[in-house]
């Protein structure tokens, strides 16, 4: 009854050409405001990686002549095949490769075995042992750096893994480095996840006979593939964004994986900004093209730990 | 039905009497192993060496002549930071102060900018993403962009705004362009934190408090944040180990001197710098760890309390 009524009266007045008294849905001051707020706060945090695309883009002759800040008359690609082939990058993104794959799947893989004991079992020492993992994670680089470096001097290694016969210098110095230091933060967060696994499960492998080792790789490792793909983007970011290890422990240049060869760039571009930003973006660009495919893994491996508890 | 479920698993030999869900002494080992593995590097490239840094620390080395040349000195080296190192009070001062711009600056911007892009905006993907790109981005990657902005001759800053600044040179100021350089990046990490956490509030609370009348804000100071306690605490700690570690983005900026000294550069100049000053280096490092562990314990304790009450 009500219903005919509201629509009678509807037509009514539109009828009369009075606007239907709906509720508003105008812009409102204060959200204008935001989505200009937002805007601008955008703008400038996409400034400055703009204004490194736009630098690397303008040929050196064009900017010595106008300066940086000018109108552009051509734009090129030129710095960058130039600060490709000059700062080497493909034999620094190899040893990128060589030192940050290995030492990522290392690290995945060490950790979810030591996630899953820790996370499945209970025994005496358990927590201390995760909490001594997760704390490793946390030190700054520098306060292990001088007794690390002095260790790795002494570590003999055949000169067929590497030609100083020591471990220093050496691509498996810094991807052992990493796996330590990355293991704690991983094990921490796989064995918070693992625990979510319901006990039901492995409990029924163990009836019908599974080995420890079976449940581990049949039962939870499948199950942790969110988990995995999560961290695994993240360590990836963390170990390709290195600068300290690869500077330290690498005494000489040439072996350096591509973020502690900036320091070279440096010299080798010396007073050519255009070289500079070219060779920023395109060491930039691997992580952002993992961001922008794996955003959602990204985030997700940040943020497992924050909404624990 | 279930045994056939694993073809490839040798039925267990189990001793008479022995419950079927007992562990073997076989899969015993295998997890000591499989734990063990962790362990091991965790001690042995991480703690060890943090050990070896308190013990250098008491003495003197410059890294040739094997374990003989090591000479024990007692707290010489603490003496002679605290008297006679000129980096050392200021490298500590702009630790503080960096620490005190991330936790009253950049950390409140990242609350802010999730609590702003929590609500359901036009764009608000775009927004994150721009806020969180430079996240990804190494910070020496960052000290090498952001110069382009800063250089005196040839920046952004100076020619647009036609004033001749010299953001980097300049002791006075250029702990500061640092400072902010490093927030661009640290804003985003905090936002993204703080976004999950704010997502993860029972919405029903923030309804319950609405239909009572509450104002967003009276709703955010009463609702929200208290519910945020846990992810309070993991940006805190986020933003002081941050804050201790940095180092990438000075040492790239001017190799951290002249108004960019941190206590992290000091320690690293020690060691590959000139002179090798080994125990020296490690008295600096021990008073990073005394000051980073004052941060962790706590936090771990909080952690874990919290875990074991569970």
């Amino acid at each position: 009854m009500s219903m005919t009524l509201g629509r009678r009266v509807a037509r009514g007045s539109n009828a009369a050409g009075v606007a239907p008294s709906r509720k508003k849905r105008g812009v409102r001051p204060a959200r204008v405001f935001l989505y200009v707020f937002l805007a601008s706060v955008a703008l400038a945090w996409f400034a400055p990686m703009g204004w490194a695309v736009y630098t690397s883009l303008r040929p050196y002759a064009e900017t010595a002549r106008k300066g940086y800040v000018s109108w552009p008359d051509t734009l090129t690609f030129k710095n960058y095949t130039k600060a490709f082939s000059e700062g080497q990058f493909p034999h620094y993104y190899l040893n990128t490769i060589i030192i940050v794959v290995p030492a990522l799947l290392l690290t995945l893989f060490v950790s979810s075995m030591a996630a899953f004991v820790l996370s499945r079992f209970n025994f005496r020492g358990n927590i201390a042992i995760l909490l001594l993992l997760t704390a490793g994670n946390l030190l700054p680089s520098q306060v292990i750096v001088t007794p690390l470096f002095n260790i790795f001097r002494v570590v003999p290694l055949p000169t067929a893994m590497n030609e100083s016969g020591t471990l220093l210098n050496s691509y498996w110095a810094v991807g052992l480095i990493h796996v330590a230091f990355q293991t704690g933060f991983c094990t921490f967060v796989l064995a918070n996840f693992m625990r979510m696994i319901p006990h039901e499960l492995t409990e029924a492998a163990l009836v019908d006979g599974a080995s420890a080792w079976r449940q581990y790789f049949s039962v939870i490792l499948p199950l942790c593939r969110p988990a995995l793909a999560a961290l695994g983007t993240l360590e990836f970011t963390w170990m390709y964004n290195d600068f300290f290890w690869g500077l330290v422990l690498m005494v000489s240049g040439d072996k350096r994986p591509i973020t502690s060869a900036l320091d070279n760039l440096k010299g080798t571009f010396f007073t050519d900004n255009n070289l500079i930003a070219a060779g920023s973006v395109l060491v930039a660009i691997p992580t952002i093209v993992v961001y922008i495919v794996l955003q959602k893994q990204f985030v997700r491996g940040l943020t497992v730990g924050a909404t624990k508890g | 039905m279930t045994i056939a479920a694993l073809p490839q698993e040798v039925p267990r030999r189990r001793r008479a009497g022995q419950s079927p869900t007992r562990l073997t002494t076989r899969d015993r080992v295998v997890l000591s192993v499989m734990l063990g593995i962790g362990v091991v590097l965790s001690i042995g490239l991480v703690w060890v060496p943090a050990l070896m840094s308190v013990l250098l620390s008491f003495a003197t080395w410059n890294g040739v002549g094997g374990v003989a040349a090591i000479h024990p000195v007692g707290t010489s080296n603490y003496r002679q930071i605290a008297t006679d190192y000129p980096p050392f009070w200021p490298a500590l001062q702009h630790n503080l102060i960096w620490l005190a711009f991330f936790l009253l600056i950049a950390t409140p911007l990242g609350l802010l900018f999730a609590v702003l892009l929590d609500k359901e905006i036009r764009g608000t993907r775009i927004y994150q993403t721009a806020l969180f790109m430079p996240v990804v981005l190494s910070l020496a990657l960052t000290g090498f962009i952001w110069q382009l902005i800063y250089s005196p001759e040839q920046g952004l800053i100076n020619n647009l705004f036609d004033v001749h600044v010299d953001w980097l040179g300049n002791p006075s100021i250029n702990l500061w362009a640092a400072m902010v350089a490093a927030s661009w990046r640290h804003v985003g990490y905090i936002m993204v934190i703080y976004l999950a956490g704010i997502k993860a509030v029972d919405p029903s609370l923030k309804e319950a408090a609405a239909l009572d009348g509450a104002s967003e804000p009276q709703i955010f100071r009463h609702v929200v944040f208290p519910a945020l306690r846990s992810t309070n605490v993991v940006v805190l700690v986020i933003t002081i180990i941050e804050a201790l570690r940095a180092f990438d983005l000075v040492y790239v900026l001017n190799h951290g001197r002249n108004g960019l000294e941190l206590l992290s550069v000091l320690i690293t100049e020690n060691i590959i710098g000139g002179a090798t000053r080994i125990g020296f280096g490690s008295a600096i490092a021990v008073i990073l760890l005394v000051i980073s562990l004052g941060v962790i314990i706590p936090y771990l304790a909080a952690t874990f309390r919290k875990d074991a009450a569970r």
